[in-house]
């Protein structure tokens, strides 16, 4: 694949490039995804609230706004086309005093203004009927129906999968170290770790460093900070602690603390927001779980936190503008940013791909292509099947009747699936992110020998060489 | 419904392999184990150092040699062995769901259920250890199966957070191997294991334990760096200053094991918040008829030797029900064994005294580390039992007996009782 030319290349697997990849294979082009890490899905996309936000809290006008209501309109068609779990399950708002009031009555006002449909002032009455866990402290909530939950890893792999499968090449553990541009129909010369690539276009999707990769080839004109959250995630026998997205009115710093079910049934308490200097430093702190713990307790009396099963953190890419940053570059054309991809990144991430397919069209007006499937079918999920379907699955292919990971309940075919993939796993996480084995109470200390053994067999490669990630 | 079986037994471990025995010697023909492994034995499969059978054998035997001589009772007897078959439900009616790779998705019902799955480690997310999560970090029971099952050896310079057995047992193992065990931190004051694994596994190996000592951060992005250690005061919080660094390439965390019952709990089978297991009776039976438990899926055991005999009771008591179609006791005759002061649990924590065929154990373990102190079963002023101990520590199992003949004029409830004793 070195010293190719691209119509585009795209840089950042995470959720919004797959996604702008999966937009731009609708069209004669082509697109090569890089990215340093071995995986789609390796930074921001992995460690975030896995929320689709409905729009409420965004500045009218704003791109945030924009792009959070249509992408949250679009998911229920992204969700089926691409076969992603993404559930509607309503958010609240709540309020602690009555000078809370105005500020919730603002809230519907902006959401009414960017679009959100069916949000209504509840008193603590109305919303102990739907949140019956509230704590004591809840003075009133709005509620927000159209606020969902989504898997963040299986909606970047769909959109990476559906992307390839149109067309679209991926390059992983490729560092962009260098761009510079040339009088020549392919204008940008992208030197990576994994040899130099040619593009009309460049994407630039890179996170926390789109500010680096804009800077090497065009004027400074924007910083990105990483803003970290922390999280705690509960055994799924906490899963039903509450029933909605449990959002406290939000600060400069972002949303505040959320309670939420995720999409697989567990209970997700978090983030926090503080900027911080290293761009890789995810680590979690005693004092951000404390903050956690804290506040979560606000909104929800009895959070049942000797259930945590995993903490982690995640960086927000923050910019300086405080709204995505999402254009072409009034110098160098065909250099495209798309920053400071913040919440409600994930949420917008469906809106994205179009909006970016649209400038990329703008400058090389390509053709459609025919061939383009907006279909992509995900490995089948055998412990959630009604039992008729799973017994006929499991005749059918027997590895999918043993199973693996016994938390989470996979089987060895789905995991076999998830290594032959294209795109497939080649670690430890990405087993996890695509099938869940080892995401559950035990956190893989039981299969995660079988998990190693099978990687090595199916990559052909040693134990030693078996990584957790990268 | 697919089949029917007299009894079920979920897990060929120690546990289930014992009740199967006992079973069957008491006179139940259609008994299946469905085990999840491809292969008998449990978690013994991978305990490959020896000091197993002491009390039941009398000698000293390896884990997979203990587990053998289970698995060889249950071959001479022709009990049927299911494995690579895992039981996904329990219906509160004793159906089973189960999964496997040659007979697909099947539906049995049971007339009777030993719950034997065993327990699982706690893993380092639950004990919101702080820091990056690179390669590195394994649970000391998974680097035992990569260790001594799968011949590979997880890295060179180690630290263990946790002094529980299989931590102390991988201590020595890792230095078998090459591997250099910088040192064992334990956030308790006391040890979480067994004082003959504390002499033999650190002690012959000059690998230092440090009480009251925890990890406060992890380093390390893609590859575990290095671990801080620091030592922690009374109510656990950390003293600052005492911060350590330690370059390391793996932790191991030995922290603690979690009877796995999530499977108990789609029966509907009450759980003990204390031990993480099933309530049972002095018969073992959980309050689902029919349904009983025993081994580390009850509560955690500190020998082996404890789980086979208890698995031998619970493998009696199924049977009987079998035997006696499930005929119930009367509520007037039982009483209820109350853990007191320092006493953290009772196992079982009912008795039926108005069927009582032999002597029972009551098995416990203690909040904390104790001096010269006496064990008193008490109902009302009256002495049931008593036994004297030098030393009561958190780690080990205690196991008073009650005879027969007292309990068959008991009235009340039962209280365990520590009198005396020393911090």
């Amino acid at each position: 694949m070195n010293n190719r030319n691209y119509d585009v290349v795209i840089i950042g697997a995470g959720v919004v490039g797959c996604s702008i990849a999966r937009e731009l294979s609708r069209y004669e082009l082509s697109v090569l995804v890089v990215d340093k890490e071995s995986d789609v899905c390796e930074g921001t996309s992995k460690a975030n609230s896995a929320i689709i936000h409905a729009g409420f809290d965004a500045e009218p006008g704003s791109l945030k706004a924009l792009l959070n209501v249509r992408g949250n309109q679009m998911m229920d068609q992204v969700a089926e086309d691409l076969d992603v779990p993404f559930k509607r399950i309503g958010a609240m708002v709540l309020g602690f005093s009555e000078e809370d009031i105005p500020v919730l009555e603002g809230l519907m006002e902006r959401g009414v203004r960017n679009g959100v449909p069916d949000i209504r002032l509840l008193t603590r009455e109305e919303a102990l009927e739907l949140e019956p866990g509230l704590a004591d402290g809840v003075y009133a909530a709005i509620h927000v129906p159209s606020s969902g939950i989504v898997c963040p890893f299986e909606l970047t792999l769909a959109y990476a999968e559906n992307a390839y499968h149109n067309g679209a090449e991926f390059s992983l553990s490729t560092e962009v170290t260098g761009i510079s541009t040339e009088s020549d129909q392919y204008k940008f010369r992208i030197e990576t770790t994994n040899g130099v690539f040619r593009a009309k276009c460049v994407v630039n999707c890179a996170g926390v460093y789109t500010d680096k990769i804009h800077n090497m080839v065009c004027e400074p004109s924007f910083s990105i900070v990483a803003r970290k959250g922390e999280y705690m995630l509960m055994d799924k026998s906490a899963g039903k602690t509450v029933t909605h997205t449990i959002f406290q009115i939000p600060t400069r710093m972002g949303k505040g603390v959320l309670v939420t079910p995720t999409v697989h049934g567990n209970l997700l308490v978090g983030p926090t927001a503080y900027d911080i200097e290293d761009k890789e430093n995810i680590g979690t702190t005693s004092d951000g779980i404390g903050t956690v713990r804290a506040k979560s307790a606000l909104s929800i009396k009895d959070i049942p936190y000797n259930k945590v099963i995993t903490s982690f953190s995640g960086l927000r890419s923050t910019g300086n503008t405080g709204d995505f940053i999402i254009q072409e570059d009034d110098k160098v054309g065909g250099f495209i940013d798309v920053a400071g991809i913040e919440s409600p990144g994930l949420s917008s991430a469906p809106a994205i791909g179009p909006y970016v397919g649209d400038i990329v069209c703008r400058i090389l007006e390509p053709s459609e292509n025919p061939y383009f499937d907006p279909t992509r079918l995900g490995i089948p999920r055998v412990a959630e099947m009604p039992v008729s379907e799973r017994r006929r699955l499991v005749g059918q292919r027997p590895d999918y009747g043993q199973i693996v990971c016994r938390c989470e309940e996979i089987s060895e075919g789905e995991i076999l699936d998830a290594i032959r993939r294209p795109l497939g796993a080649t670690t430890l996480d990405g087993v996890k992110r695509r099938v869940r084995a080892g995401m559950g109470r035990c956190q893989g200390g039981f299969c995660q020998p079988k998990v190693m053994d099978m990687l090595a067999h199916e990559l052909g490669i040693s134990y030693a060489e078996v990584k957790k990630n990268g | 419904m697919d089949r029917h079986v007299d009894l079920a037994i979920i897990g060929a471990g120690p546990a289930g392999l014992a009740a199967a025995v006992s079973a069957r010697k008491a006179g139940i023909d259609n008994i299946v184990i469905y085990e999840r492994d491809e292969k008998l034995g449990g978690i013994l499969n991978q305990c490959i150092h020896n000091g197993f059978g002491l009390h039941t054998f009398k000698e000293e035997l390896t884990g997979p040699e203990y587990a053998g001589r289970f698995i060889n009772k249950v071959r001479e007897l022709g009990i049927r062995c299911e494995t690579s078959s895992m039981v996904v439900s329990i219906s509160p009616e004793r159906e089973i769901t189960i999964v496997s790779k040659r007979y697909g998705m099947r539906v049995v019902k049971a007339e009777a259920i030993v719950l034997a799955m065993g327990c699982r480690e706690r893993p380092r997310g639950a004990l919101n250890i702080p820091g990056m999560r690179p390669q590195g970090i394994y649970t000391a029971g998974a680097a035992q199966k990569l260790v001594n099952c799968e011949g590979y050896v997880p890295g060179k310079e180690v630290v263990i957070l946790g002094s529980g057995d299989i931590g102390l047992i991988m201590a020595r193992r890792m230095t078998l191997e090459g591997a250099h065990v910088k040192l064992v931190a334990e956030l308790m004051p006391y040890s979480g294991g067994l004082k003959r694994n504390i002499v033999q596994c650190l002690d012959d190996f000059g690998i230092p334990l440090k009480l009251s000592h925890t990890v406060v951060d992890i380093k390390g992005k893609r590859q575990l760096e290095g671990v801080t250690i620091a030592e922690v005061g009374p109510g656990g919080k950390v003293i600052p200053g005492t911060e350590e660094f330690y370059e390391c390439d793996t932790l191991l965390l030995s922290c603690g094991l979690i009877p796995e019952n999530e499977l108990s709990l789609t029966a509907g089978v009450g759980i003990n918040r204390v031990t993480n297991g099933p309530f049972v009776d002095d018969r073992l039976e959980t309050d689902v008829p029919g349904i009983f438990a025993c081994g580390n899926v009850l509560h955690v055991h500190d020998l082996v030797d404890y789980v086979s005999e208890e698995a031998d009771r619970a493998g009696r008591h199924a049977a009987e029900f079998i035997l006696r179609h499930g005929k119930k006791a009367n509520p007037e005759n039982i009483v209820n064994v109350i853990p007191c002061d320092g006493v953290r649990y009772t196992v079982p924590v009912t008795i039926d005294t108005g069927n009582i065929e032999e002597d029972i154990h009551i098995r416990f373990r203690v909040g904390s580390v104790i001096r010269k102190v006496t064990i008193r079963l008490m109902c009302g002023d009256r002495e049931l039992a008593s036994k004297r101990r030098t030393i009561v520590v958190p780690s080990e199992m205690e196991d008073v007996i009650l005879r027969k003949s007292v309990l068959e004029d008991v009235d009340g409830d039962i209280r365990v009782v520590l009198e005396g004793g020393e911090a």
